[in-house]
């Protein structure tokens, strides 16, 4: 079998798994109405498959900012910092970071995917260990393959394993980063941070925590896991990505550690690539500001996402843990998950499908997200829907 | 190192991937793991986890990056297994 033929193969499994031209991967959205409404084809649809958890997409002061920048600025940087220089609104919204977070240096990325690949593949390297959660996201593993350190998973959330793995090291714990998430994107479940620090601090090793799914929604200013627990100072670096909570497109990595300033110097994905445009930079500033300011819009997002895990419960789903902003409904089969995925379009309602391998455990997800202004009466709609198709589901194997 | 330990490694990865997989198919060292087994991704890296556990080892997962058929995962494991004893 030669490259291409090899390319056709691997097409032709994900036809088999999504007949009749089914497009439930990069399903072509015609128009975008609001954070909560869009057109897919001739449907007006109700928008649950985005991570748009503040509901910042459309906010005025959001969209002012982006357009004075480009009028200042121009569209694009055309090059990367390092070689090209960096704009205030880099430097502005980095120290905006590191003030957020209470750290002493931050870094800004092009986007949330560049963050952890440059962060990561920037602390560690061959001869060096990564422990990370066995659900870490793609973005988690690039980093870590990237870097030529070894990686070892540690079962989902399972401190015990973690910690059996973390004394198999010996003294190689010196030199090992443990990576976990303070939301994960699959279940929506949170990791065990108390634990986890005990078990860094006992082991003397570096602890990276990726609030991609988390900021802006747990803790009263939105920094996320580190906040609700209050295990800030406990942390040794934390990313995230602009392109949730915050409404537009990058990353960042947050730090006490001096050494973070040294990851310009050495981190690929930083240096050889062009640096976030100016209008992306200044709704990402203005977002910051209204996300620490948004104690009422996490209020609106919990009530929303407390309703709909409750009415998906008492439905019958099978869900992750607990309640938040990621809701997964998990089905034992790819065909239910698809069946599912097109009878909520079918109803107007636009979710994600998640099928194995990327779902956990062999499963498939059709899975929900919730954000801050989705209505009352959307939420309950979403519910009963899904209460409504949940026999027919069922039924289906 | 010894051939009782490659042999041990050898049935116990084979009694792994056979109940992995749920097939009558016979698997040799020679098997490979994906285009006979069917074996993704994920379930590779569990069964990685397993195997770190039965041995009491640490199997970098970026090692699996050159493991295409049984052998070659029992030599994988059992070079590891070799130095850390």
């Amino acid at each position: 079998m030669n490259l291409l033929e090899k390319i056709d193969a691997a097409a032709a499994a994900r036809k088999a798994l999504l007949p009749n031209g089914v497009g439930a991967f990069g399903i072509p959205i015609e128009e975008v109405y609001s954070a909560t409404e869009a057109r897919i084809g001739d449907r007006r649809v109700l928008l649950l498959g985005t991570n748009n958890y503040l509901g910042l997409t459309f906010s005025p002061e959001c969209i002012q900012a982006a357009h004075e920048a480009i009028d200042k600025e121009g569209t694009g940087t055309t090059g990367s910092r390092m070689a090209n220089g960096s704009y205030f609104g880099h430097r502005a919204l980095e120290k905006e970071f590191a003030d957020f977070y209470q750290c002493s240096s931050s870094i800004v990325f092009t986007t949330g995917y560049q963050a952890n690949l440059g962060t990561i593949s920037g602390l560690v390297g061959p001869g060096d260990t990564v422990l990370i959660d066995g659900d870490s996201h793609a973005s988690i593993y690039d980093g870590c393959i990237l870097s030529g350190a070894d990686i070892i998973r540690f079962k989902h959330n399972d401190v015990a394993d973690m910690e059996k793995r973390l004394r198999r090291l010996g003294n190689r714990v010196e030199t090992t980063l443990v990576i976990a998430e303070g939301i994960y994107s699959m279940l929506g479940d949170q990791a065990p941070l108390a634990e986890i620090v005990k078990l860094k601090n006992a082991y003397g090793c570096v602890l990276l925590l990726d609030e991609a799914h988390s900021l802006g929604v747990l803790g009263e200013t939105g920094q996320g896991l580190v906040e609700k627990t209050g295990l800030l100072q406990e942390v040794d670096f934390i990313t995230g990505t602009f392109s949730k909570s915050l409404c537009s497109i990058g990353g960042f990595c947050v730090s006490n550690h001096p050494q973070l300033e040294q990851l310009r110097y050495i981190s690929h994905p930083y240096i050889f690539t062009a640096s976030p445009s100016p209008a992306t930079i200044a709704s990402t500033r203005a977002a910051l500001e209204l996300l620490r300011k948004g104690s009422h819009l996490r209020k609106q997002l919990w009530n929303n996402c407390t309703q709909l895990y409750s009415a998906l419960k008492e439905a019958g789903y099978v869900l992750g843990p607990d309640p938040g902003p990621v809701i997964a409904a998990v089905v034992d089969t790819p065909q239910q998950a698809l069946l599912l995925w097109q009878q909520l379009l079918e109803h107007n309602i636009y979710v994600n499908l998640i099928l194995p391998p990327a779902a956990p455990e062999g499963k498939s997800l059709v899975r929900c997200s919730v954000n801050a202004v989705h209505t009352e009466n959307q939420i309950r709609y979403v519910g009963d829907t899904f209460a409504k198709l949940y026999s027919v589901i069922s039924s289906h194997s | 190192m010894t051939d009782s330990n490659y042999d041990e490694i050898m049935q116990l990865l084979c009694d792994r991937l056979s109940s992995l997989t749920n097939s009558n198919a016979q698997i040799s060292p020679e098997t490979n793991l994906i285009s006979q087994l069917s074996i993704d991704s994920i379930k590779l890296l569990n069964l990685i986890m397993e195997v770190e556990d039965a041995f009491d080892i640490s199997i970098p997962i970026n090692a699996l990056a050159d493991v295409q058929t049984v052998r070659e995962l029992v030599d994988l494991v059992h070079k590891i297994k070799s130095v850390s004893q």
